[in-house]
Parts: C-alpha cells; structure tokens; sequence
C-alpha cells in the first residue's frame, strides 16, 4: 500500500536510484546482446552458403577445398580433424588432470595444495601462441626422433598432446573443486569401515564427486575443439580426411582463422564458408558448455 | 571422532600396513601432477633458452622487417599491444562491474530474465575465442564500420573477457557480508549509498584481481585477431583509436610463420617479454589478493 502514511515504503519515488539499477541492468544485457549480436553474425552468412551449396554436400562429401578451382564443400575432413586432435588431447587432459586432482583434493596436505594448485593455473595463463611455438619448434622434433612412425612437420599428434597439456588446469582444477566438495562424513566412513585411502578415493569420492568430474571434462573437450592457435601453427593447414595423425591435419578452428587471415572477397560463397564452419563449431560448443554449466548446477545443489 | 576428522590423521589411520598397490596408485597421483609441471618448466626454459640472444634492445627499439631477422623488432607490436589493452580495459572493466553489481544487489533471481542473463554468461564463457573473431568481422568492424582498427579489436577483445570480469566481481561482491549492507541500511542510506560506499570498497580487492586475470588472457589472446587485419607486418605505431595496428601474440605469430630460423629465435624472445608482463600482471592480482583481503 503505497503512499498511505502508515507504510514504510517511501513515499516518493527516488528517480536516481531508478536510473542507476536501468543503466546496470543494460550492462548485464549487453552479455545477452553479445550472444545475439554472435548469433546474427553467424547465421545471414551462413543461410546464403546453404543457399548456394546443399547441405547434404556440406556434411556427407569428405572433400575439403573451398579455396581450390574446381571448389569442395565437404565439411568432414575439418570435423574429423578437430574430434581427433581433441580426442589426443582428452586422452593426455583427462588421466593426468584427474590424477592431479585427486592427488591434491585427498592426498596432499594444505601447505602442498596451496602451492601446487596455483602453479597449474599458470600453465592455464600461458597463450595460446606460445604453446604453438613450444609445440612446433621443440615438440614436434622430439616426437620425430622417438616415434617409431612417419611423422610431418605439421602433424595431428603433436597438436592433439599440446592441446591436452594446455587443458589439463581445467581438468584439474574444476574436478579438484568437486572432490574437494564432497563432505568429509562420506570418507569417515568408507574409513571406519577400513577402507584404505586408494579404494575411499576411488570408490567413494570420485563416484560422489562424479558430476562435477564430468561437467570438467566436457569443458575441457569444449575447449579442445575451440582451441585454434596451437592447432593452426602445429598441425597445419591442409584439409585431410585420414585418421593417420603423423599427418597434418586441419581442423574447423584453424580453417576459420586461415580463411578468416587472408584476402578473401566479402560476400562470396568462399567467404561465407567461414562462417558456415563457425556455426558448427559454435553449436558444438555452446551445446556442451551448456550440458556442462547444468552438470555443474545439478551437483552443487546435492551438497548445500 | 575428533582425531578422524582431520585428513592428516585419516591418511596415517589408512596407510597402516597398506599393500602395493596402495603406493602404486598414490606415486601415479604424484606423477601426473609431475609431468604436467615437467612439461610447464621444459616449455618456459626452452623458450628463454631460445630467445636469450634476441632479449636485447633491439628487441623493443627496432620495427618489424620480413627481410632481416637481425634488424627486426617488435616496437610497434609492444605499443599495439598497450594500445588495444588499455581500451578494452576502459570498456570491459565498468561494463563488467556495472554487470556483477546487477546481478548480485538488484536482480531478483526468481525471474526467469535474470536466470537467463546468469546462464548466458557462464556459456559466453566458453564459446571459442575464434568465434568472437566472427563476431567483431560481422557485427563490429563489418556493420558498425569500425574497420580494422585498434578499436574493433578492443571491443572484441572486451566482450571476450566481460563474462570472466562479470563472475570474478559477482564473487568478490559475494563476499562481502549481508550485514555490512543491512547496517548501512538500517542507517537510513539508500541501496545505491549502501552499494557504492560499503560493498564496492569493501570488494574492490576482488574485483581488481579478477580484472586483472581477465586482462592478462586478453593481452595473450590472438586467435580472434587474426581475424580482424591484425596480421600483416606494421612498421608504426598507432596513433589513435581508428589507426592499423598489431599485438605481440600477432608479431609472434607471424614470426613463427617464417621458415627462417632467426625469426624463431625473435619469436622466442617476444614470447619472454609476452610472459615477463603476464607474469608482472599475476603477481600483482597475487599481492592485491593477500595485501587486502579482508577477514570479516
């Protein structure tokens, strides 16, 4: 009831704190209007490629060559790519990170996990181009001297294992808050029901903490399949439909900043091929940041 | 019960008499932890190792040359950079903060807009920075005209890093408890009083380390860029915000492109100054963080 005098509410309206609370709020809509704004962009490109080339070309033919004369549309080549240099880089991110994890949630003592959680998270602030650099001038090398198989300069592999080293902070650090919010009670009592430390850590807390764990990894893949730098400079820029990863490879992510780099005229069916990928890498990811962010929700009400 | 609730003592109650496997799987923990740091110094020694004999003068007096590695420096890179930084700071850091201040004090979270605009910016922070390369060729530089400017690249670079300044401010908002805003208003102050005079000081520790991090990924950011006529050798220095430009991650990039091996050793060597300022960047938010944190 306002306005009546036995009311606490203000009688009179104050206009400023009004104008401060719309103004904040267009800050927070400005997020909204940068997903539309990345929407928009995507798909007035994206609608005239699909005019001009089939769909069924787009993603069935496994030939890649929207630069070459006569031109190839077929996506695969890029999407085989990019799942296999991240499916290199989960299978290094995920036992390495997880390992890390439970080492500094269950085992290490307060002192060491202080120390070591934020010495991983500087490998998380090193950029993208310099882990390229690391992984063509000194990776690839080694792996060209040990591998018992053929092996480009511009390969797969060596660009899938960077990619997994520079994901093994999110792994780490997103399951290590997961383990590490699983309630104390759950391992007293593995304990006192003479559990040892291996089995409460593997039967208890990482199934408790599972979610979360999860939730991390496809973060993690999310960001394997985004990654663009490390993949443009080590595992170069030829369109290869082939699972032999001594090749190279590119994958959706290296196309667009290749295409994106260069002098391609606006509005030709080339340059809308960029954003045709762009729309596929963007609903591949945004579909699992968003499984990830709900997996995330989900086991943090479990424990509140 | 009081002894068992302390990990310690858990860990020497479960490793009396353990088997081997117990050890196995506890030395395999320390090893994966192992060889991600292995692999953290092997990559930041090699890389000053190689760039050593280019970390001279040179190095910030000299322009760019595709000719001669010998010659060749990174001046108009070094002041690109601060350019390009200093701008999206300008713009990403208020808007962010504007942004946490929303969401924390006034937002009613029952509302299903408010859930949306929460939700929507944890998946912004995923989505791959290439795809906000896209998003400053069509909207920015394309739409709005801006061009391939030091500005489109700030403003891109400023919607790439508003969703980790936005969840870094709301948890330093967070923080700050209830009841110092329940004191200021039970005194009488307004909402906007109470915000802009107890909780914003109170968290602004918070706040500077979360920009500060957000900053330092921008600075180390390329992908996007290339996209946005950051890529062809600049011999000047921008002098204003619609000026051609280019960034170190760029410079650098563009010499590991070279085939010749002097360029990899002024790649290197970019990449030391690269990691010395995002280093000096970390250490403050670390120093801001311990300096002011606040024990309510």
């Amino acid at each position: 009831m306002p306005g009546t005098p036995q009311s606490l509410a203000r009688s009179r309206p104050r206009y400023g704190e009004q104008v401060i609370k719309a103004v904040l709020m267009v800050a927070a809509l400005l997020s909204v209007a940068t997903t539309v704004g990345i929407v928009v962009s995507l798909l007035e490109p994206t609608i005239s490629f699909f005019g001009e080339i089939s769909a069924v070309e787009f993603f069935t033919s496994t030939e890649w060559g929207p630069l070459f004369e006569p031109p190839h549309y077929g996506v695969l080549p890029l999407v085989s790519a990019t799942l296999i240099t991240t499916g290199i880089a989960i299978v290094v991110a995920v036992p390495l990170g997880l390992g890390a994890a439970i080492y500094l949630s269950e085992y290490a003592k307060p002192k060491v996990r202080k120390f070591f959680k934020p010495m991983l998270e500087v490998l998380a602030g090193i950029p993208t181009v310099v882990f390229g650099f690391f992984a063509l001038t000194f990776v690839t090398p080694l792996l060209r001297s040990i591998m018992p198989f053929e092996i480009e300069i511009f390969n797969a592999l060596c660009a899938g294992l960077v990619v997994g080293f520079m994901i093994i902070p999110i792994v780490a650090s997103l399951s290590e808050d997961a383990m590490a919010a699983v309630p104390n009670g759950l391992r007293e009592g593995s304990y006192a029901l003479g559990a040892s430390k291996m089995t409460t850590s593997l039967r208890v807390v990482l199934p408790a903490a599972f979610s979360g764990i999860v939730a991390a990894v496809i973060l993690a893949i999310s960001r394997g399949v985004g990654e663009t730098m490390i993949v443009f400079i080590a595992g170069g820029g030829q369109p290869n439909f082939s699972v032999d990863i001594g090749k190279a490879m590119q994958t959706m992510a290296a196309f667009i900043a290749q295409a994106g780099s260069g002098d391609v005229p606006v509005g030709t069916t080339e340059y809308n091929t960029i954003f045709a990928v762009g729309s596929l890498l963007f609903v591949m990811t945004f579909a699992m940041n968003f499984v990830s962010v709900r997996l995330v929700r989900r086991f943090r009400e479990v424990y509140e | 019960m009081a002894i068992l609730s302390t990990p310690r003592s858990a860990v020497q109650l479960a490793s009396k008499g353990t088997p081997v496997r117990e050890h196995v799987f506890r030395t395999a923990l320390i090893a994966s932890l192992v060889v991600a740091l292995v692999f953290m110094v092997a990559l930041l020694s090699y890389v000053f190792v190689e760039g050593w004999p280019r970390l001279d003068s040179r190095l910030w007096e000299n322009m760019p040359s595709v000719r001669n590695p010998d010659i060749a420096g990174a001046q108009s890179a070094i002041t690109g950079t601060l350019w390009v930084i200093s701008l999206t700071g300008l713009f990403t850091l208020p808007t962010g903060i504007a942004a946490a201040i929303y969401l924390e004090e006034y937002a009613d979270k029952t509302r299903w807009y408010n859930r949306v605009i929460e939700l929507n910016i944890q998946n912004l922070a995923g989505i791959p920075s290439i795809v906000y390369g896209i998003l400053g060729l069509g909207i920015i530089a394309r739409t709005l005209g801006l061009g391939f400017s030091v500005i489109t690249a700030s403003l891109t670079l400023g919607l790439l890093v508003l969703p980790i300044v936005i969840i870094a401010s709301r948890e330093a908002i967070r923080a700050v408890p209830p009841s110092i805003r329940e004191g200021s208003l039970a005194l009488g102050a307004t909402q906007w009083q109470t915000i802009s005079r107890q909780v914003l000081p109170a968290s602004i520790p918070g706040i500077a380390t979360g920009s500060i991090l957000a900053l330092s990924r921008a600075i180390g950011e390329a992908a996007p860029l290339l996209m946005l006529g950051a890529v062809s050798f600049i011999r000047f220095n921008p002098d204003g915000i619609f000026a051609s430009y280019t960034v170190l991650p760029i410079q650098i990039f563009n010499w590991i492109s070279q085939s010749r091996e002097g360029f990899h050793v002024l790649a290197a060597a970019a990449i030391v100054v690269l990691l010395v300022i995002l280093l000096l960047m970390n250490s403050v938010a670390i120093w801001l963080r311990n300096r002011y944190q606040k024990r309510w």
